[in-house]
């Protein structure tokens, strides 16, 4: 049987406005609202896509986060996921959790759950770190096509486009392999209320990290988290002799 | 389904929606009581079954609004240079 684990990743909503915390220790998240990575939407979107047509028999959903991950894990399930795995972490040691941490839990739920094909967002939009699919495909030494914008399945092959710089870029790779979903893989379906109400009869097991051999345990210190800079303010000029007075001032001519 | 369990099942599906509404959730929620109280006298089924399929118009159109909203701002941020 063909699986495919699809990483999501529970983030603050990419509509709300991002504060930090006056300690500068992070940013607020406390009553902010959060949902699925985008990216992740459209990791899962493409898994359910290729189950459709038959290409893989069973999607897997893993999330590893706080309790409240079982949110995203819920709207996964609703898009199409078959069940779904959260690896509870949280407090202090969901703060300094890292794509490494992260990549090993996956890599490990792969072996376990024996999937061929992992499927996640190139990035999450809050850390924007874009490793976990590259670190995966270390760890279980699986061929790796990262920044998917098309993904096809000739029996235990597949054709990939990946998005490059200046271009498109198609490669070949066996399966097992590890694949990162970029924008324009394809369009996530809506996780309406009835499929959000059907998910909860599908099954979600509980694991901690622990259970899976790996540890969780801080590799970075975070030592201050600061807001970007504001941009400085314009200022309108009565004619071009000001302009040009202004330009000249400012060395820019 | 009856007629009447169609509308309750719309209305609550339009909630659910509204929770992603840009406008904010209080906002959509006030105006969907709005028009749904509006039309609450209606008791033609041909022109009820109407309504119905104007809601579940609506319905397709906060999904394409809140997919390309995604979508534009997910390519603004990461895939045009500024």
């Amino acid at each position: 049987m063909t699986r495919a684990l699809v990483g999501v990743k529970r983030v603050i909503d990419y509509a709300v406005k991002i504060r930090v915390k006056p300690d500068k220790k992070g940013v607020v998240t406390d009553g902010v609202k959060h949902s699925m990575n985008p990216f992740d939407e459209i990791a899962i979107e493409e898994a359910v896509r290729m189950k459709e047509k038959k290409l893989i028999e069973e999607v897997i959903a893993v999330s590893c986060g706080p309790s409240q991950s079982q949110d995203v894990i819920r709207t996964a399930l609703a898009m199409g996921a078959d069940k779904a795995i959260h690896v509870e972490v949280s407090g202090p040691e969901y703060e300094t959790l890292q794509p490494v941490h992260v990549s090993k839990i996956l890599a490990k739920l792969a072996q376990e759950e024996k999937a061929d094909l992992i499927i996640v967002g190139k990035q999450a939009i809050d850390d924007d770190s874009n490793q976990t699919a590259q670190m995966i495909g270390g760890i279980l030494d699986w061929p790796t096509g990262t920044f998917c914008s098309k993904i096809e399945k000739n029996d235990s092959e597949l054709t990939v486009t990946r998005e490059v710089d200046g271009g498109l870029e198609v490669v070949k790779m066996k399966m097992p392999a590890v694949l990162s979903a970029d924008l324009r893989l394809n369009e996530p379906r809506y996780a309406t209320l009835p499929n959000i109400m059907k998910a909860k009869k599908k099954p979600i097991k509980k694991l901690t990290a622990k259970d899976l051999g790996v540890d969780t345990s801080a590799r970075i210190e975070i030592l201050s988290v600061e807001e970007p800079q504001v941009r400085q303010a314009g200022v309108i000029v009565p004619d071009v002799d000001t302009l040009i007075v202004k330009l000249k001032e400012n060395g820019h001519v | 389904m009856s007629q009447r369990s169609k509308v309750i099942q719309l209305y609550k599906t339009l909630l659910y929606m509204g929770r992603d509404y840009p406008k904010g959730y209080d906002f959509f929620k006030k105006n969907l009581r709005k028009v749904f109280e509006k039309n609450k006298r209606e008791r033609d089924p041909e022109k009820i079954d109407k309504m119905l399929a104007h809601g579940n118009f609506v319905i397709k159109e906060l999904e394409a609004l809140y997919m390309l909203r995604k979508y534009r701002t997910l390519k603004k941020r990461y895939y045009e240079k500024s």
